[in-house]
């Protein structure tokens, strides 16, 4: 059962008692949650705290077990992937051409007007050359990270779906990013980022969602009570 | 709007790009058959009559195992890097997807036949005695066939372990009408003692249903874990 596309609703995702399972391992246990427009969101977790497939399941990459989510208005969340920025951990690039050259071919699945302008504006906005003819496959760590941000803003999405973004990244890039990040943000998107770099996002973020066991167990604005509670480990 | 051709245009292009770039699919099917038809001239040495009925036999099986090789590879470059996620978050139909993976395969197994034809005329001494100009015919809707069904088969073991293994086994029994209508046809048409149309008929029927099949549950197979 689906709902239709409602622009008024007030928060942007819902999450409504998510669980995904894989075989008998339950890596979601019940989530639920409201997210709202133009926020920026920093999901934060050990590892195997279920960020990554909290991401994939908003990406609509994997369906839930029990439960809904609804991103825009609609649980159809194909019908939106048009509004939706997705980076993953891998660089979700093809390593034999360039960076204009991936961003070409993406450009053509979002039907981007305009694209070779936009495909430029992007790779500038990450901090990259548009002219670098040389194949992603020989890109540094970092370079590669930014050129595949470039690629989930290639749409100019509503939402932003960011998993480990700064990982490999150098302190300056990171920061880069970061601003960059916060500039959309400003400009109205809202922005999940998964990341165990949650200092780089003080100051950024406008709430620390803290994940463990596959359960959200806060959402806060303050990073405090996540460094008090990771202090009390 | 982009449409279904268009994306379709666009992800063939890029493949195209990619294969020249890396020659990963042409050269491991070239060399795989070319190996094929050195072993088999050497394992029999058939007269020009009987490289005539065999012939069939041996063009499709060696194209059969050589388009597998290009079949694996197809889906592996989507794989590195999870370039496919990017795909499946993307608004961009799973026909368009599905349909330029197919052309890809027809057009380099297609490359493959124009390479090693010459050499299997020139091994085994063959000649048609039938009508040639079905031959291209049955090479286009046999080598549909076998794509078609490859890659959408490729598509699904693309998340099993052994995948390599895996698609043959799926790929190989479900393709056994559409091989048998190939062989046969083939030999009509180099031996002459026979009307091929039966077999061209039911190659095209074969590739009619197997087609709409694939293009029908692709999308289930793309979006499934």
């Amino acid at each position: 059962m689906t709902t239709p596309p409602n622009p008024q609703a007030a928060a942007v995702v819902i999450l409504t008692d998510l669980v995904k399972q894989f075989g008998r391992f339950a890596a979601l246990r019940g989530v639920s949650a409201e997210f709202a427009p133009g926020q920026f969101y920093a999901i934060l977790g050990d590892n195997g705290a279920g960020k990554t497939t909290l991401l994939r399941a908003l990406a609509g990459l994997i369906p839930p077990t029990r439960g809904s989510i609804s991103m825009l208005g609609t649980t159809e969340l194909r019908s939106v992937s048009g509004q939706m920025g997705y980076m993953a951990h891998p660089s979700l690039l093809y390593d034999e051409m360039s960076g204009m050259e991936n961003l070409r071919y993406f450009a053509r699945l979002y039907d981007v007007n305009n694209a070779h302008q936009r495909c430029a504006d992007v790779i500038r906005a990450v901090k990259l050359d548009p002219s670098l003819t040389r194949p992603v496959g020989q890109y540094s760590q970092g370079m590669r990270q930014r050129m595949s941000l470039a690629r989930a803003l290639l749409n100019d999405p509503k939402i932003l779906l960011l998993d480990e973004p700064f990982s490999n990244v150098d302190a300056r890039s990171a920061r880069e990013m970061v601003s960059l990040l916060a500039a959309l943000r400003d400009s109205g998107k809202t922005i999940f980022v998964v990341t165990h770099q949650a200092a780089l996002l003080e100051g950024a973020a406008d709430e620390f969602v803290w994940m463990e066991a596959g359960q959200i167990v806060s959402l806060t604005p303050d990073l405090r009570p996540v460094e008090t509670r990771l202090e009390a480990r | 709007m982009s449409t279904v051709a268009s994306l379709t245009r666009a992800t063939l292009a890029k493949d195209l790009r990619l294969e020249w770039r890396s020659k990963d699919a042409i050269n491991s099917m070239l060399f795989f058959s070319l190996l094929v038809v050195v072993i088999f001239s050497f394992s029999f040495d058939p007269t020009a009559e009987e490289s005539r009925q065999i012939a069939g036999g041996l063009v499709w099986v060696a194209f059969l195992f050589a388009a597998v090789v290009a079949l694996n590879q197809t889906w592996a470059r989507e794989i590195r890097n999870q370039v496919l996620d990017a795909y499946r978050v993307s608004p961009a139909p799973p026909n368009a997807l599905f349909l330029a993976k197919a052309l890809g395969n027809f057009i380099f197994v297609t490359v493959l036949q124009a390479l090693m034809t010459p050499l299997f005329i020139v091994f085994y001494n063959l000649r048609a005695l039938g009508p040639a100009y079905q031959l291209p015919i049955v090479a286009a809707l046999g080598t549909w066939a076998l794509v078609v069904n490859g890659t959408f088969f490729a598509a699904m073991s693309l998340r099993t372990r052994s995948r390599e293994i895996m698609l043959p086994l799926l790929l190989f029994p479900i393709s056994i009408p559409a091989l048998l209508a190939m062989v046969e046809a083939t030999g009509a048409i180099l031996t002459g003692e026979f009307s091929a149309k039966f077999w061209i008929v039911l190659l095209a029927a074969y590739d009619l249903v197997f087609t709409i099949a694939s293009l029908f549950l692709f999308g289930f197979v793309l979006q499934a874990e």
